[in-house]
């Protein structure tokens, strides 16, 4: 019999000796720490993130793992970026958190990491967050001129009325293909 | 003087050799391809949008549509995911379960690679040979949950059965011809001189740019960094295995292929080994996990993948429905380094290393 452990709870992490060294350097920048389930989390704001990115490729953590896009709506600054690193030399991991507020640009990661560059694009594409020197800000998933972000929050799951025509000779416009089931 | 004229090419989303619906737009000089660039989408469902609109457990069918080729280890790393949100601790004979349909499912997705792109470059025998085989895995996989591609093979906690009676019996006979088969593949290619010549050199990838571009699975080892997630952050039973991590040297196709050989024999030898040390009797499924409502947190988990790093990035709020879910699919970061791999080659190359990226567009695209 297995017995259900609890849910692992946040812990923080300010005293990580390893958060203590970024914290010398970059002082009142780095907001905060945690780690869960071992993971380490480190908020930093986002002004610092390209050096900070060069003082951990440094120490080794030189393969960007992924960047995720969150939204939170009732926030004042909307969008969180989550950035995973990875060392190789002990395969150790980390994971920075960067807050912006609708509008505002990011710094981009390309000029340390080429892989970086679609990633943003997606997030640019799913989110509408704007990366300052990127080489090629445009979307990746969705098509050019589609309007909206479709991973915000208030985005339809059934999605947007994007204006496209569906085959404009057979069903001219005001006439729409006929329901199926019913009279088939 | 001859003028050089720029004639730009469009390649796919209709295409063979593409995999799927990827587009290239190629920039030609002649033969040469002076720049390419990867257009994808075609194949978007919304899936990260779906994920936050159900609750866990309703989104494991759902993972399966996204490396349609290795439904096994998408299940995996999703699982994976909430398990490690939620701390719960799998119990030890659903561990072998997941390991053995791992690797059936990496073995499986190989033998579509080295089929479909053995015929991408002109040897049409091995895709009849690799079928065959393939086919064995996939009876297995439909006697033990009842499909063949879609497995929807794991729960979270564990898996949803426990193996049927005779299945290991099949294995074992599975093992027993997979082991010699790999011999015809390899007598048929790895020292064929038009195999040789169409994969070696071509789509070089360097081990600094490998890692800059974030490559990971096959593609980063041929490079020779050895990195594999099974060994670096290991998950289930991989640390009492015993298997190796094959790299290559030059980071071409060829050593691609070579590091996927082995990798085939490497999952021959940890299938072996599940069937010794697994378990006879035992639970199959963590308890207390009937209403999944996790408190907020954020947790990442990958697998290794056939193609790569396949990991799932959750975050909660309390609620039974996920706030956020990420996939970092392998296929998608290893895509982007094919422009810089088939810069100065020929056409009838960029097949070859579309081929040897081993890519899915349903993972591409979500």
């Amino acid at each position: 019999m297995s017995e259900k452990k609890g849910q692992p709870e946040y812990q923080s992490a300010l005293e990580n000796s390893f958060v203590l060294k970024l914290k010398e350097k970059f002082k009142e920048e780095i907001l905060d720490a945690k780690t869960y389930s071992s993971e380490l989390t480190i908020w930093i704001s986002k002004e610092i993130l390209i050096p900070v990115c060069k003082d951990l490729w440094e120490d080794g953590f030189i393969y960007l793992v992924d960047i995720m896009g969150i939204h939170y709506p009732q926030r004042e600054k909307k969008f969180e970026l989550s950035y995973i690193l990875h060392n190789f030399k002990n395969n150790e991991r980390l994971r920075l958190k960067v807050e912006v507020k609708e509008g505002e640009p990011v710094p981009s990661l390309t000029e340390i990491w080429k892989g970086a560059n679609w990633l943003e694009r997606e997030i640019f594409d799913m989110f509408g967050v704007q990366f300052s020197n990127h080489p090629n800000l445009e979307r990746i998933l969705m098509w050019e001129g589609f309007q909206g972000h479709p991973l915000r929050k208030d985005f339809p799951l059934k999605g947007i009325d994007t204006g496209a025509a569906i085959y404009p000779d057979v069903y001219p416009e005001g006439v729409k293909p006929p329901k199926g089931g019913e009279n088939a | 003087m001859l003028e050089i004229r720029e004639l730009e090419l469009n390649m796919g989303p209709q295409h063979p050799a593409t995999h799927g619906v990827l587009r290239l737009i190629l920039k030609v000089d002649g033969e040469r391809i002076i720049d390419a660039k990867p257009v994808i989408g075609y194949l978007h469902r919304g899936t990260e949008k779906l994920f936050e609109n159900q609750t866990y457990p309703m989104n494991v069918p759902h993972t399966d549509r996204l490396d349609y080729i290795a439904a096994a280890t998408n299940n995996h790393a999703y699982c994976g995911a909430v398990e490690k949100l939620l701390g719960v601790e799998v119990p030890r004979k659903a561990k072998f379960i997941r390991v053995i349909l791992d690797e059936l499912q990496r073995i499986s997705s190989h033998l579509v690679w080295l089929a479909t792109h053995a015929l991408d470059i002109g040897a049409m025998t091995p895709f009849f040979y690799t079928f065959r085989e393939r086919e064995l895995i996939l009876d297995l996989f439909e006697e033990y949950c009842g499909a063949r591609l879609t497995l929807n093979c794991m729960t979270i906690g564990g898996v949803p059965e426990d193996l049927p009676e005779g299945w290991i019996e099949k294995l074992q006979n599975f093992i027993q011809i997979f082991e010699e088969k790999i011999w015809d593949y390899e007598n048929l290619l790895t020292d064929n001189r038009i195999w040789k010549k169409r994969t070696i050199g071509v789509g070089v990838i360097s081990p600094e740019d490998a890692i800059n571009y974030g490559l990971t699975g096959p593609p980063l080892r041929g490079s020779g960094i050895k990195y594999d997630v099974r060994r670096a952050l290991p998950y289930e039973v991989y640390p009492e295995l015993d298997f190796e991590i094959p790299i290559g040297k030059n980071g071409d196709t060829y050593d691609r292929y070579l590091v996927r050989m082995e990798e085939m024999r490497q999952s021959i030898r940890i299938l072996k080994q599940c069937i010794e040390k697994m378990p006879k009797e035992g639970e199959i499924q963590a308890k207390g996990l009937k209403f999944i409502k996790p408190k907020p947190a954020e947790v990442y988990f990958s697998v290794e993948a056939p193609k790569g790093e396949l990991g799932f990035h959750i975050i909660s709020d309390g609620s039974p429905k996920p706030y956020r879910v990420r996939v970092r699919p392998p296929s998608f970061i290893n895509l982007q380094a094919l422009p810089h791999m088939v810069k100065g080659h020929l056409i009838a190359d960029v097949v070859a290393v579309i081929g040897t990226l081993d890519i899915v567009l349903g993972e591409i695209d979500r």
